[in-house]
């Protein structure tokens, strides 16, 4: 494909990324603070995400089930999920992290295994955009385009 | 025969007779001789007789008679003559005593006699005396009495006790049959019984109160006796009986406001009851004077004692309302606080949750616009942006407001450009102004300063609002706006007599005006224009928009600014003057820059803003490491990271200029590495610059940074622009505390 398309369909998908809540202002943010010193700075980050919330999704999974749920270990692993996840922007993660924190506060338990199901969801829905977003960029590095930058206008 | 001088011879035959003779001589001549004896004896032992020289006479005499018997023994038988000198010495001697004697008699026996007249006297005297001593005590006792009957009536406050126990205690004193008290009725026309000692009852009998017995009594501060056949005093149904004595007196009715100390109570007074005592019947007793004063007195006592327990009413009374009124008030405080809480609530959710939609809203609809549309599609999306940045607009004025009467507003000083505040109102307004072909001046006096202090946000917010309502309901014509320094002789204006700005070392007062040619306003709705949500009624402002609540927060905008504003207009169709003082700090020459090898570098969009600045990073979280990171390498700054709090203070030397925190770091606080730091380098310039990074955006969080020492807080995440920002202010000013 040209690479004029295939810019045009990463500023597309870029931009539904954003109207359907996946990214927020955050993520353009990071863009603007990759350059030519800090070339992959984003992919850096974002992997840097990825594994971070591997292992709290693991840790999370496992609290939960047991007898006796500690709360307080919990609500520590999902302020983790928040940070990252406001950190590189993605907001439907976040979203999903203040309401489970609520649930953790209350000591609901029937919330807190509901919304670990809805981070898992939301978080590999978002991971699996963002790959995409990266294999797109990458194509349009190897046919030796430039990465647009994203203009939003807010 | 011829008698010789000698005595008569001897008769033998009258022997017997003789002897009877002799006998009865010698027994006298004993009785003579004791009698004086006796007397003397008697006399010194009485030491009062006054005629001794009588006694002595007498004693004389008497023994000179004594002596005459006891000489007779002899004469009567052969005596020789110096027997009968003897017998004629003591008889002449006798003669003479008892002539002397018998004179003195005449002298002494009335003196005697009228000692015993004196006597009688005395005795009368000392019964009389008697009599008058008895009277005395029964006064006293009265006296006692009347003492004890006060006491009785004083040491109560209740009426009816007052006045019952008054009645009981005058009949026990002076023993009356009856004892009864009328009052006045409400009216003032009639007299009606009240209380009676004897009947248990008193059906009302009710007299009416001209009567001239009355009348009589009423005008007399003294008790007057009366008959008893007067109405008054018939209550008691003497029958057969004489009626005893009857007395009335007045006892005067003390209003509280009659009350005056000093023509008490003669003037005081204008309701009197009435006291009717009775003495029991068939009885020969009479009112006796103490008496009357007794009762006088009493009924004076029982005026005081009333006028008491109607002081005393009055002040319970009172007393209770207050009680009702406190608790009433109470209540009502307690009710506004509890709304205010609720008010509170409500604006700190609808805050957060009113501001994200329309945020959404807002960014969407401006991204939507970036895209390709057709044109009805633009228009669409344009009116869409334009309701919701109102709609905007109005939850921030409403929020503001609110918080503004809270009175939790605080300005947010600052140095600022005043040329520039003007410039950029006039920027904003220019549009509007070019498409309704007004014409907009604005003067700005040559001696207003460039720079001043003071919350520019809010006084741009202030000045673009008198621009725009001067706009706004201008059809054409011109605006003029025109800024200086108000001078004290202008500051003595009509309108502003309950304003006195004093112009002091470091402050001014601006004074702004916005003169326009629109449709004015009436004179009476001047006062309602900075009332919240009022609106004048006419159409014209109705199709001008808006909400009413702009000026209102002008006003408290002005007033947190210490200053003054208000309207003038001459009428309608005749235009307005909108005219608003403020006060404005006048800044200190800038400062050098601290930190002397910091070049102030004005903020530039370059990459490398912060060359070489070191700086310590402090998260726990990886991502956000990592982005803060970039965030600050990407200023062109050394950023070393830590992921602990023991590493951080490990790490931490004075090379750094910046510390970045993340708050809410488990295990030590953040709060806590913030004082360590603050021990580890005493002097300023040595220590970093402290600042947290949170998500929390409430005043405690903010509160306790402060308070242990940090210099900043901001609120993740965090932009490029704003980290930007926040470090050229952090090395300008050494300290920032975000609005949050």
């Amino acid at each position: 494909m040209e690479v004029v398309q295939i810019q045009r369909r990463l500023v597309d998908y870029t931009k539904s990324l954003f109207m359907e809540g996946f990214l927020d202002g955050q993520f353009l943010q990071l863009q603007q603070l990759q350059d030519e010193s800090n070339p992959d700075f984003v992919v850096e980050v974002v992997s840097l995400f990825f594994d971070d919330s591997e292992k709290l999704l693991n840790e999370l999974t496992i609290a939960l089930d047991q007898p006796n749920v500690d709360f307080k270990k919990v609500d520590g692993h999902v302020h983790q999920l928040k940070g990252s996840s406001s950190s590189i922007g993605a907001q439907r993660v976040k979203n999903v992290c203040i309401a489970f924190r609520n649930f953790c506060e209350v000591q609901n338990i029937e919330g807190c295994l509901t919304c670990l199901q809805q981070v898992k969801q939301e978080y590999y829905l978002v991971k699996n955009k963002l790959e995409t977003l990266f294999r797109l960029e990458q194509q349009i590095v190897a046919s030796g385009g430039s990465i647009p930058m994203i203009e939003m206008g807010f | 025969m011829d008698s010789c001088n000698c005595i008569e011879p001897q008769w033998p035959p009258d022997d017997l007779l003789m002897k009877y003779q002799y006998i009865s001589d010698f027994f006298i001549a004993l009785a003579y001789f004791s009698i004086p004896l006796e007397l003397i004896y008697f006399v010194k032992k009485s030491a009062v007789f006054p005629y001794r020289w009588v006694l002595v006479q007498f004693g004389a005499f008497i023994v000179l008679c004594g002596a005459t018997h006891l000489i007779n023994l002899w004469t009567s038988t052969m005596h020789s003559r110096t027997v009968a000198m003897v017998m004629t010495t003591a008889k002449v001697f006798t003669a003479a005593v008892s002539c002397i004697t018998a004179l003195l008699l005449v002298h002494i026996i009335p003196d005697l006699l009228s000692v015993k007249t004196r006597e009688m006297f005395l005795k009368n005297k000392a019964a009389e005396l008697d009599r008058e001593m008895g009277l005395i005590r029964t006064q006293e006792e009265t006296g006692r009495h009347v003492r004890m009957l006060t006491h009785e009536i004083r040491s109560t406050l209740d009426r009816h006790t007052i006045l019952k126990t008054t009645l009981v205690e005058l009949g026990r004193t002076l023993a009356l049959e009856e004892c009864a008290l009328w009052m006045p009725t409400r009216a003032g026309l009639e007299l009606q019984l009240s209380y009676t000692l004897r009947q248990q009852n008193p059906v009302g009998y009710t007299v009416p109160i001209h009567l001239p017995v009355i009348n009589q009594v009423f005008s007399s501060s003294h008790a007057v006796k009366i008959s008893p056949n007067c109405p008054v005093a018939s209550i008691h149904p003497s029958g057969k009986y004489t009626p005893g004595e009857v007395v009335a007196v007045r006892v005067p009715l003390l209003h509280l406001s009659d009350f005056q100390i000093n023509d008490w109570p003669e003037l005081s007074t204008k309701r009197y009851a009435l006291m009717v005592l009775m003495l029991p019947l068939d009885s020969a007793r009479q009112w006796r004077v103490h008496e009357l004063e007794l009762v006088e007195v009493v009924a004076d006592q029982v005026a005081v004692a009333l006028s008491h327990a109607a002081i005393l009413e009055e002040s319970m009374r009172a007393r209770d309302l207050l009680m009702e009124q406190n608790v009433a008030l109470d209540m009502a405080r307690r009710e506004a606080e509890t709304a205010i809480r609720a008010r509170n609530d409500f604006l700190a959710v609808m805050n957060h949750e009113m501001r994200t939609p329309m945020h959404a809203i807002i960014a969407l609809s401006s991204l939507l616009q970036e895209t390709e549309l057709t044109p009805e599609q633009r228009l669409m999306v344009e009116t869409i942006l334009k309701s919701s940045n109102l709609l905007s607009t109005l939850i921030n004025d409403v929020l503001d407001l609110s918080r503004l009467e809270d009175g939790s507003l605080q300005l947010d000083l600052g140095t600022f450009n005043l040329y520039a505040v003007f410039k950029e109102v006039l920027n904003l307004i220019k549009p509007i102004v070019s498409v309704k072909k007004l014409h907009v001046s604005l003067n700005l006096a040559p001696d207003l300063p460039e720079y001043a202090v003071g919350d520019e946000k809010r006084l741009m917010q202030t000045i673009l609002n008198v621009v725009g309502n001067a706009v706004k309901f201008s059809k054409d014509g011109s605006i003029s706006i025109t800024a200086f320094v108000a001078k004290a002789e202008l500051l003595r204006d009509s309108q502003t007599s309950e304003f006195f700005p004093v112009p002091g070392d470091n402050h001014f007062y601006l004074r702004v005006q916005v003169k326009d040619s629109g449709i004015g306003v009436s004179p009476q709705d001047i006062p309602k224009l900075f009332t919240k949500f009022a609106q004048t009624q006419s159409t014209a402002t109705r199709n001008s928009g808006g909400t009413g609540l702009g000026l209102a927060i002008c006003k408290r905008f002005v007033n947190l600014m210490e200053g003054h504003i208000w309207i003038e207009s001459e009428g309608l169709g005749k235009g307005c003057t909108a005219i608003f003082m403020v006060k404005l700090g006048i800044p200190e020459r800038l400062n050098e820059p601290e930190l002397a090898f910091m070049p102030k570098v004005p903020p530039n969009h370059g990459p490398t803003a912060f060359p070489g600045l070191k700086v310590l990073v402090m998260d726990e979280n990886g991502v956000s490491r990592k982005v803060t990171k970039g965030l600050l390498v990407h200023l062109g700054c050394d950023v070393t990271m830590v992921s602990s709090s023991e590493e951080c203070l490990r790490v931490v030397s004075n090379e750094h200029k910046v510390v970045f925190m993340d708050a809410c770091v488990p295990g030590m606080d953040g709060y806590e590495i913030a004082v360590r730091i603050h021990e580890k380098f005493t002097k300023r310039h040595e220590r970093p610059i402290i600042v947290a990074l949170t998500g929390n955006t409430d005043k405690v969080t903010k509160e306790n940074c402060m308070r242990v020492g940090m210099d900043g807080v901001i609120l993740k995440p965090v932009s490029l622009d704003k980290m930007r920002s926040v470090l050229s202010d952090l090395l300008e000013h050494r300290v920032l505390f975000e609005a949050i």
